[in-house]
């Protein structure tokens, strides 16, 4: 049972571990703001479950799981609410998404 | 392992300073600041500082950020063009880093149980907590208690920084005078973040009240707990608008609390000389001296509190209402 818990928290720490770095890698390969907030912030929001699972997973049935949960409930709820008005800032500021044929317009100026 | 922790967040410590000091992009700098900022507070709390940690990451990752954002709102984005004595400023950088280096060779090895600070008084500190103060976290009876002086320097460090920048900036116009269009709305038309921010401020200032009334038992306090109720209520403000939030905490009453906190704290103090001890010492204030001593600290705390809470609020009320 212990060795069981044990190898479930690793796989979900990993799994966390590896959603926040595809977020990353995402935030700086992708074109333009949008798709760059896109990438980070829903990988960040199933790294972020995933990571608390893990260690809610090796603290056991404790007061600390319960914090955990508080911590994930809030995250759950600030973090796509600040994406969203990080997005809609950025459109009322008049940053345009990226578009294809926006990029090729320019290409032929060139 | 630890240690690995530390060199790596002190790595990205170092590389985001640089960064703020290459950037001419004041926005940028600001944010990479509470970036800098939650390094920091990462860093003291791999170093068993929780209590630290927890102060850093309340005001210079939160609160310092939304006051440097609404200090910038009345300036430029952008860093004016750098002074040109380049020289001079690299020789003080340069012999000020030298000055530090050189001290850090007197510096007993990281935890060495030998080390004057291990070797000191911080013994006394642990052992004799239990026997007069009975409360588990020996952070607070330092700060609260044994160097009760220093917090009540810091508190009025707090107090005269609040006025000196009230001072500067003055209250601003009063709002009844401006037209109807120019009052800020904050951000009323947005639904998502009104609803959000709706349900979780009421939480945000329960857990300013447990980080308040917690710091005897965890890592916690006044400037702790200070910082996140202003922070609760600057959220407010942002999505509420600037004035329904002047209208539940008026500037008088904000001032109000910016001069009860420190006098609070004094009063605590000067019931101790009135009762027959000395100046903050609190084990006259109940029959029972540990239970005076517990009363002392909870009533020099809520003081605390409630300095940096007013103190923080017309700072912001102030910085935006030099924006209007």
């Amino acid at each position: 049972m212990e060795t069981l818990l044990d190898i479930l928290s690793w796989v979900s720490l990993s799994l966390g571990g590896l959603m926040v770095l595809i977020g990353g890698i995402g935030a700086l390969r992708m074109p333009d703001l949008y798709t760059r907030m896109h990438a980070a912030s829903v990988t960040d929001s199933m790294g972020a479950i995933l990571v608390l699972v893990g260690i809610m997973l090796q603290a056991g049935l404790t007061l600390a799981t319960i914090k955990l949960i508080a911590i994930l409930l809030f995250l759950l709820i600030s973090s796509p609410t600040s994406s969203n008005t990080l997005a809609s800032a950025a459109l009322l500021a008049g940053t345009r998404p990226f578009e294809e044929a926006h990029q090729s317009d320019e290409e032929d100026k060139e | 392992m630890i240690v690995i922790f530390g060199v790596v967040l002190l790595t990205l410590l170092v590389i985001t300073a640089i960064a703020i000091v290459r950037t001419e992009n004041l926005f940028v700098a600001v944010m990479l600041l509470g970036i800098a900022s939650l390094f920091i507070a990462g860093n003291f709390f791999l170093l068993d500082a929780a209590d630290v940690a927890l102060t850093e990451a309340a005001i210079g990752a939160g609160i310092s950020t939304v006051l440097f954002l609404s200090a910038l709102a009345l300036t430029s984005e952008r860093e004016r063009s750098k002074s040109s004595n380049k020289i001079l400023s690299f020789t003080v950088v340069a012999v000020a880093a030298l000055v530090l280096i050189y001290a850090t060779f007197d510096k007993p090895r990281f935890g060495d149980p030998d080390a004057p600070v291990q070797t000191h008084v911080a013994p006394w500190y642990l052992e004799k907590t239990p026997e007069y103060i009975d409360i588990p976290n020996v952070v607070t009876a330092v700060l609260g208690s044994y160097r009760g002086y220093d917090t009540l320097g810091e508190v009025l460090v707090v107090f005269t920084a609040g006025i000196g920048v009230l001072f500067l900036l003055g209250s601003g116009a009063p709002l009844g005078s401006l037209p109807q269009e120019k009052i800020n709305e904050g951000l009323r038309h947005h639904l998502i973040p009104r609803v959000v921010g709706r349900v979780l401020i009421p939480f945000i200032l329960l857990f300013g009240l447990y980080v308040q009334f917690h710091g005897e038992y965890g890592p916690g306090g006044g400037f702790q707990a200070g910082a996140i109720i202003a922070a609760a209520i600057i959220l407010f403000s942002l999505l509420e608008g600037e004035q329904r939030a002047l209208s539940v905490l008026p500037a008088r009453v904000l001032l109000g609390l910016v001069a009860f906190g420190p006098l609070l704290y004094l009063a605590v103090g000067i019931a101790g000389i009135v009762l027959g001890g000395n100046f903050l010492d609190y084990s006259v204030l109940s029959s029972d001296p540990v239970k005076g001593q517990q009363l002392g600290i909870l009533l020099i705390e809520a003081g605390v509190g409630i300095t940096v809470t007013g103190v923080l609020l017309s700072v912001f009320h102030a910085f935006a209402a030099r924006g209007r």
